[in-house]
Formats: structure tokens, sequence, C-alpha cells
């Protein structure tokens, strides 16, 4: 390596620098506040003052919990639903033959993305509502009698979580799949392997990465969901989003909102170190 | 033949006269001097007539931003971080107490507000703003009952039906309003600072709501309309409103016997507004005869207008609709919010937030 | 996005791989679950689209069939008519376009040049840049919207205090939100490019007394050009639909379409809103079909 290439390398800081620069002051900075704020007494009309208190993540660790429980939970089996979706199709669109049936078949797990995404949740509404669409039909066939409660329900908001981050699966897994030389497979057979086998022990750990990232793209987004549960979960689907949006919606409360965003942020670190060490182990396996 | 008919014209000609005559309305004139200039209106979701604001820009020359809100709390955690630039906001009675003592409200120029003169007296004056000195009504109304007639061929009368119905329930996410009509029960002041009474009727609230499947912000009558809710707790004109576009009568109003909310919307313009004149001037175009009643006639609220009203302007139908203009017996048990002040309003906001938590398990 | 940007490879024996693959996975009963998935994706967008002809405003049941909803944008676009809530919704539409492509133009040149600096240059603290560029990532989207909200605030008011010149939240809060969150995902996609391209092209260039800067306009720039248009394509995208974001740093006029039509979907939502919706959605389909179109000619001539 010539020295004028090196010495390029080491000006690459440079190159760097805007960005850095951009992301302290419009990211970490903001975050500092937020972290400051958390810490901070309630005034008038949900302002920060001081003096400082630790009151508010009391609050976020005693009653809120429950809320934050059901989002934790939500979240994960969305992540599950997609995954299970997800993980087939992202398989079935990078095995079709040709490129232009690929192109088609991934285009229509995206095209769908190109619509408004409140728009998308709310035609769910539409859906599930009591005299909605699925409950038209199922009356019509005569399946049941009554309308089934579907709207404002958990299992609305699952289906709008999982409606919205589909294609967060489907991609990464789908990136690692293309990847993916199916030569191992028919090597793999060749040694005598059986299809689950195959599967097991040569396609789903060269996969794994893609899936993977597919989970944390779909659990974070999940977690902190908050026009999902406000459009589709009414009361019983009410989710720590919908909280902390309201404790900024005036005569709220900034600093616990400040809290609880916090809070929420450190359970999606904890689960991404997770994520991290499950990786490493399974590099290392 | 031909005599019946010249007679017949002549008289619609006579009748016609006669009644402009009666009004002797001049339709409302811009002052000069405003053409080019911007007004930025934060008004209530669904709250203006489809014509008001286009008419406006036309008779001034000006262009208008309108932006829109659904709730008292959302509006006032815009302007709280700093008026991003609203000429016009429309609190309610205790909104504009409490923006007024933070000093986020201009005082109105009431020289410049000559239709000042059509508001209905007894509306002026009111405790959260005795002088007017911020405000001026733009409409009023009544929180109550929004149902199915199908589901409660017989009405409802009481809050008790809507604790006791057997089947989905939305309530209005208006803190002080929910917890005013439990303290009713509770046979406590509907604007209590007392946190025991607060707690009280938090309690109550979550005892008696097991059937509540949304809080439904502003937006109860969609539920209704749609048929996920049987009743909906709900601002009177957004019932209405869904009876009318439908032309059915498969949704009525009802103000309970126990009591409910009685409040007042108003004109009031924030503070750092860039254009507190033209401010002014539309408040004066709003409270005109017939642009006040247009507004009425399209988003079924009572009009504060005593001119609208006696002109003729507004729709039989409208006047005559006592979920719109309640009979005097029952103003007799409605209650306004007011401000309670910082340390009640952090108590009514946690036990709100409880009650949230609570609803859903 | 784009859709195959992996480089050329061995076509034959990729497929028959494939082939074979396909077979043996295929008796898994891997048809039945993308049936499925596909009428999951779209039968919400159908019942969109069927509601954006409607002939009552109602969107839970279907009347009958009208054009008007159409009708109506195509009379504000051209100015014969105005309504004014179409009006209002026409301008957001328009703030969400100039939101859009600013703030991608942005993100996409910042995005581009820590993602060059992280793949290409050897300084240290690399780590912990790696950190800054991931958290934006992994953050909650509600997260960084109260943060960046706080913070505006809390900026302004310190500026209004020292210079007594008051700023307000609008179109350039709006902007520096969504390159913000869109420099990562830019970074993101153009490193995955860079990393896949072979480094001994640009030493190569080097050696044969290219500068860095032509060196990167002539070699780099093109190789990296599909990563850099998709890092930009995804930014866009991301900032066209963003709501959260935008929600709690707008100002006065400044509503972009998502925030306008959250404040319709508490209210009835009015078929016209699925027109916009289903037209949005025909014209990226049509963008992207010709772009694929164009791909494929090119790929059958080479």
């Amino acid at each position: 390596m010539s020295e004028r290439l090196r010495r390029m390398r080491k000006n690459g800081v440079f190159l760097a620098l805007p960005t850095i620069l951009w992301l302290v002051i419009f990211f970490v900075l903001p975050l500092a506040v937020v972290l400051v704020f958390s810490f901070m007494s309630r005034g008038r009309g949900g302002v920060a003052i001081m003096p400082f208190t630790l009151g508010h993540y009391e609050r976020a660790f005693g009653i809120f919990m429950i809320i934050l429980q059901r989002s934790i939970s939500l979240a994960a089996l969305a992540t599950v639903v997609c995954l299970v979706i997800g993980y087939p199709l992202a398989f079935f669109i990078s095995t079709r033959r040709r490129r232009v049936t690929r192109q088609i078949a991934l285009f229509l797990v995206i095209l769908p993305f190109w619509t408004n995404f409140l728009i998308r949740t709310y035609a769910w509404r539409i859906l599930l509502g009591e005299e909605g669409v699925i409950n038209g039909f199922l009356l019509g066939i005569g399946l049941i009698d009554d309308a089934l409660p579907l709207l404002n329900t958990q299992f609305a908001v699952l289906v709008g979580l999982v409606y919205g981050f589909l294609p967060f699966m489907v991609l990464p897994i789908y990136a690692s799949v293309e990847r993916f030389n199916f030569r191992y497979v028919d090597a793999a057979q060749d040694l005598g392997a059986n299809e689950l086998r195959v599967f097991i022990r040569v396609v789903l750990p060269l996969t794994l990465p893609g899936v993977l990232a597919g989970c944390a793209l779909v659990f974070i987004p999940s977690v902190g969901a908050f026009v999902t549960p406000d459009l589709l979960g009414g009361t019983k689907g009410l989710m720590i989003g919908n909280l902390i949006n309201k404790q900024f919606g005036g005569s709220g409360n900034m600093p616990l909102g400040s809290a609880l965003s916090i809070v929420m942020m450190a359970v999606v670190m904890l689960s991404l170190l997770v994520y991290v060490f499950a990786n490493r182990r399974q590099a290392r396996a | 033949m031909k005599k019946l008919t010249l007679l017949v014209a002549l008289l619609c000609l006579l009748a016609s006269a006669a009644m402009a005559d009666d009004m002797e309305y001049e339709p409302w004139a811009c002052p000069e001097g405003y053409e080019g200039q911007t007004l930025s209106i934060f008004n209530w979701s669904t709250y203006i007539a489809e014509d008001t604001v286009p008419n406006f820009e036309a008779a001034c020359g000006v262009t208008v931003n309108y932006d829109i809100y659904e709730s008292n709390e959302a509006m006032l955690a815009r302007i709280r971080q700093g008026n991003p630039g609203y000429d016009i906001v429309v609190p309610s009675g205790g909104t504009v107490q409490r923006m007024a003592e933070e000093s986020l409200l201009i005082p109105l120029d009431m020289a410049m507000i000559p239709n000042v003169a059509n508001v209905i007296p007894d509306l002026l004056g009111a405790a959260y703003d005795p002088d007017n000195m911020y405000s001026l009504p733009y409409q009023w109304g009544t929180v109550g009952v929004g149902y199915s007639t199908e589901v409660f061929p017989d009405g409802i009368s009481s809050w008790e039906q809507v604790w006791a119905h057997d089947g989905p329930v939305a309530w209005l996410d208006d803190r002080q309003t929910m917890l005013g009509i439990a303290h009713l029960f509770l046979g406590n002041d509907p604007n209590t600072t007392d946190a025991d009474e607060i707690s009280a009727a938090r309690d109550y609230l979550i005892e008696h709501g097991g059937n509540v499947v949304a809080v439904a912000a502003d937006d109860g009558q969609v539920l209704l309309e749609r048929g996920d809710v049987d009743i909906a707790v709900e601002y009177n004109g957004d019932i209405l409103q869904i009876s009318w576009e439908c032309e059915c009568d498969d949704y009525a109003y009802a103000i309970p016997e126990e009591g409910s909310n009685v409040w007042i919307d108003n004109l009031s313009v924030p503070v750092d507004a860039p254009n507190p004149e033209l401010a002014m001037v539309f408040i004066d175009y709003i409270l005109d005869a017939k642009v006040g009643a247009d507004l009425t006639n399209y988003i079924w609220y009572a009009s504060p207008n005593q001119a609208s009203i006696e002109s003729g302007f507004i729709d039989e139908e409208i006047l005559n609709d006592p979920a719109i203009f309640p009979p005097p017996e029952q103003v007799a048990n409605l209650f306004a919010i007011i401000d309670v002040g910082a340390e009640a309003e952090e108590l009514i906001n946690n036990a709100w937030d409880e009650l949230l938590i609570f609803l859903g398990q | 996005m784009s859709l195959d940007a992996s480089a050329p490879r061995l076509v034959n024996e990729a497929a028959m791989g494939r082939n074979r693959a396909v077979r043996r996975l295929g008796t898994l009963g891997l048809w039945l679950n993308p049936a499925f998935a596909y009428f999951f994706l779209w039968a919400p967008i159908v019942i969109l689209v069927l509601f954006s002809f409607n002939a009552s405003r109602s969107v839970a049941s279907f009347t009958g069939f009208t054009l008007k909803w159409y009708n109506n944008i195509l009379n504000n676009v051209m100015g014969a008519e105005r309504a004014f809530s179409t009006e209002i919704m026409l301008s957001a539409f328009r703030n969400s376009l100039f939101v859009g492509v600013i703030a991608t133009a942005i993100a996409t040149v910042l995005g581009t040049m820590i993602a060059l600096a992280m793949a290409r240059g050897r300084f240290p603290g690399k780590g912990l840049i790696d950190g800054l560029l991931f958290l934006p990532v992994v953050i909650p989207e509600i997260t960084q919207a109260i943060s960046l909200a706080i913070f505006f605030k809390v900026a302004f008011d310190w500026i209004a205090t020292i210079s007594g010149e008051r700023i307000l939240p609008g179109f350039h809060t709006i902007i520096l939100a969504h390159v913000t969150f869109n420099i990562s995902f830019v970074a993101i996609v153009v490193r995955a490019r860079l990393a896949d391209m072979d480094p001994q092209l640009e030493e190569a260039a080097n050696d044969l007394g290219a500068n860095p800067w032509r060196t990167f306009w002539r070699v780099t720039f093109p190789l990296i050009l599909p990563g850099v248009v998709a890092g930009a394509l995804l930014a866009f995208t991301l900032s066209l639909d963003d709501f959260v974001i935008t929600f709690f740093t707008s100002g006065v006029g400044t509503s972009t379409l998502p925030v306008f039509v959250y404040g319709l979907l508490k209210l009835t939502v009015t078929p016209e809103v699925n027109a916009i919706s289903t037209i949005m959605m025909v014209l990226s389909t049509l963008l992207i079909g010709i772009s694929l179109a164009l791909q494929g000619r090119a790929a059958s001539r080479t």
C-alpha cells in the first residue's frame, strides 16, 4: 500500500466528521436532555422544573410496569409471528428461478409499504370492525352467529404490528438467502442428510444472521409502537408508546414521559445485548 | 289563470321584500389593508364549515393556514412549547382561564370586533374570563351519551345505564369531564382539588368501566357509527353530525339526568401571534350573524350568536333540537370545568394514567 | 429500494442448485405460506383502493361506484375548483415531498461520507462511531421524537434569551429530524455495498497515479452508486412515511401528509385520502416498474 493511500485512510476521519457532528448535535444531545428531564420534577402544565427527583422512575417501575410488560410481550409475539410468516416467504421469493419472478415477488412485499403506514393500519379498522369485512364474511358463511369483537383488542394490535413490520423480517432474510449458496444443500444431501437435517444443520445456521437482524428490526419498533395501538388497540391494547405520547400531549408530565422512554430504551438495549451475545455464541459454535 | 299566477308572483315578491326588510342583513365586509397577509388558525377537528375559511380569504384577500387538534391538552402543549405561529386558537372555558394565568393569551381588542354585540349576553362574562379580556364564545355544547337506537330503543336517561351496559362502550378522553361525572355520583364538587376525592372518582370509574373498549379522543362518534361500540360518551355535535350524515335515526344523543358537562369553546389569540390584528378581524367575521349561522348549520353545535338565531339564518331543525339547545331544566344540572391549579392538575393526570392502565386489565 | 443489487454470479450453477432446492424444500409445503402471506399483505390494500371508489363518505360500507374523489383531487391540482379540505390535503402532500427530497439529499451525502470513511479509513474510535450510527436505527421512534421536541424547545429558548431572536419550529426542524434518522439507514446500505466491493480496484487506480478525488469519482462512486441510490430511496420512503417524529417536530402550516392523515383518521377518513394513497401507490409502482424494465433491458443486452 502506498504512503499516499495510507495517509488518505487516516484522513478518512475528516470525511466522517460532519456526520459525527450532526449525530452528536441532533441525536446524542437531545437524548442527554431527555435523560436530564427524566430526573426533574413536574411543573405546571407538565413541564420539567427543578429540583431533581427519582419519583418518575418509581412510577415507571411501579404501576406502568403492567403496560411495559404488555408492550414487550406483544412485540415479542409480533416478532415470532413475523418470523413464522416471513421466513418461508423470504425463502419462497429467493428460490424463484427467474430473476424477474423473484423481483416481482419481492416487489409485491415492498409495494404495500409505499402506501402510508397510517392508512395501511387504518385499513385494518375497516377489516376488523364489528360491521367490518371479516365479521361480515364469517357471519355470511354462517360460521358465527354474532360479530366477534376483533377491534380494540390485543389481537388487533398484534395483527397491526405484524402487518406493519413484516417486510422488515422478510428483507434481511431474503438478503441472507440470496447470498446462500445452494450447493451446500446439494453437498449435504449427497452426503446423505435428510431434508430436515439439511435445514437445521445447513440452511438455518447460514441464514441465521438474516433471521436475527429481522427479529431485531421487528421487535424494536414494535415495543415503542404508538400509532398501531392507538388506532387498533382501544383500552385493552394500550401500549407504553401511547402513555409516553400522553405525557407530552399537554397537562401531561414531560419528566415522567422522559423517564418512561428511557426505561423503554433500556429494555430495547438489553434485548439487543441478548441478541449480540446470541450472535457471538452462534458464530463460535 | 293568468291573474292568479300574477297574484302569486306578486305575493312572493312582497314576502321576500318583507323578509329582506326584516333582516337588514349586510354581508360582512373586511376592513381594508390586510391584502396579502397570512392568518394561522389552530382549531378542533371537524369544527368549521367548508366555506368559512375560503370566504374569509376571499373577503380579505388573505391566506389562511389551518391546522387541527383534538383536545385542549394537545393545543395547550403546542402553545406552551412556544407558540409555533398561530394567530387563533379555540380553547374551552377552563383552558382559557389556565392559558390566561400562564400568560399564553393576549387581550382582545374589542374596538376591532364590533360584532361582539351579536353574542348572547348570558354567554359573556363567564367565570373563566369575567371581562372577556381574552376570549369570545365560538360555539357551546354539552358532553353526553351518544347511543345506538337499535340497542336502546327506549333511549338512555341515566349514567347507570352506561355503566351497566353489557356491550362495548367508548368514553371520552377528557379527564376533567369524566372524573367530574364520577364526582357527581360521589357527591363531590366536579372541580374538586382534593386528592382523596380524585382517587375515589378514579376508583369509581375503574369499577364501572369494565365495558369500556376505547377511551376515544374526540372520535367516539366514528366508533359508534361503525358499530364498534353501542354507546359513546361524546360532545353533542359529534353525535348529531353522524346522524345527519347517515340521514337515519340509528343514533341518538342524551344528557343523562344525573347531569353532565357543559362547555363553551372560545376564540382567543395566543401570545406571540404573528398577526394579532388579522386575528381580531377573523373573530369579528366569525361573530357575524350569517357566518355564525352557516357555521352552526354545518357543524351542529349551539351558536352563541343571538343575531344568528334571531335572523332565522339557523335551520329551524337545529334551533328546536333539545340535544343542541338543551331545555333550561337540563341546563341546571350541567357543570362547567374550571381550572384546578397545578397541584390538582398533577393529581388528575396521575389518576387518568392509572385509569387507562387499569381499564384495559 | 434496490431489488437485486447482487454482483454477477455463476448463473447456471446457482440456478441448478436452486432448482433442486426448490424441488425439495417445496415439498415442505412452502406454497401455502406465501399464498397466505401475500393475501395478508394485500387484502387491506385492496380494501383501501376499493373504498377510494365508494360513493358515500363512509369507509364502513360500500354503497356504489364513483370517481368523485379522484375528480376532486384532479380539480384541485388543476386549480379549477377549491375545496377547503382537499386543498389542505394537497398542501400536506406537497410538504411531504418537499421535506422528503431535501432530507433525503442531505442524509444521502452525510450517510455516504461516513460509510466511506468507515469502510476505507483507518482511524481510532471506529467502534464508538459504529455505535453512534447504530443507535438511531434501534432506538424507539417515540423516544427520538420526544428527545428532538424537547431539544428544539430548549435550544430555541436558549437562542431567544441570548439573541432575542425567536425561532419557531417549521420545515427546518422537520428536515433536521428526518436527516438525523435517515443518515444511519443510508450509511448501512452504502456500507453493505462497499463491503462487497473489492478495495483493490481503488488501490489499482491509486497505483496508476489517480488522486483520491479522481479515484473516488472514477472508480469508487460508479461502483457504489447502486448502494447510494438504494440508500436514498430508502431514506425517501422513510421520510415520506414518517409520522411520529414529524408530529413532534412540525410547526404551523408544515403538516406533512402523515400528520394530516392522522388528524383525519381520528375522525372519519374520507375516501379522498384513500384516493390519494391509491394515486401514490400507482405512481410508485410505475416508477419501480419502469426501472425494472430498464434493468431488464440492460441485462439482456450484456
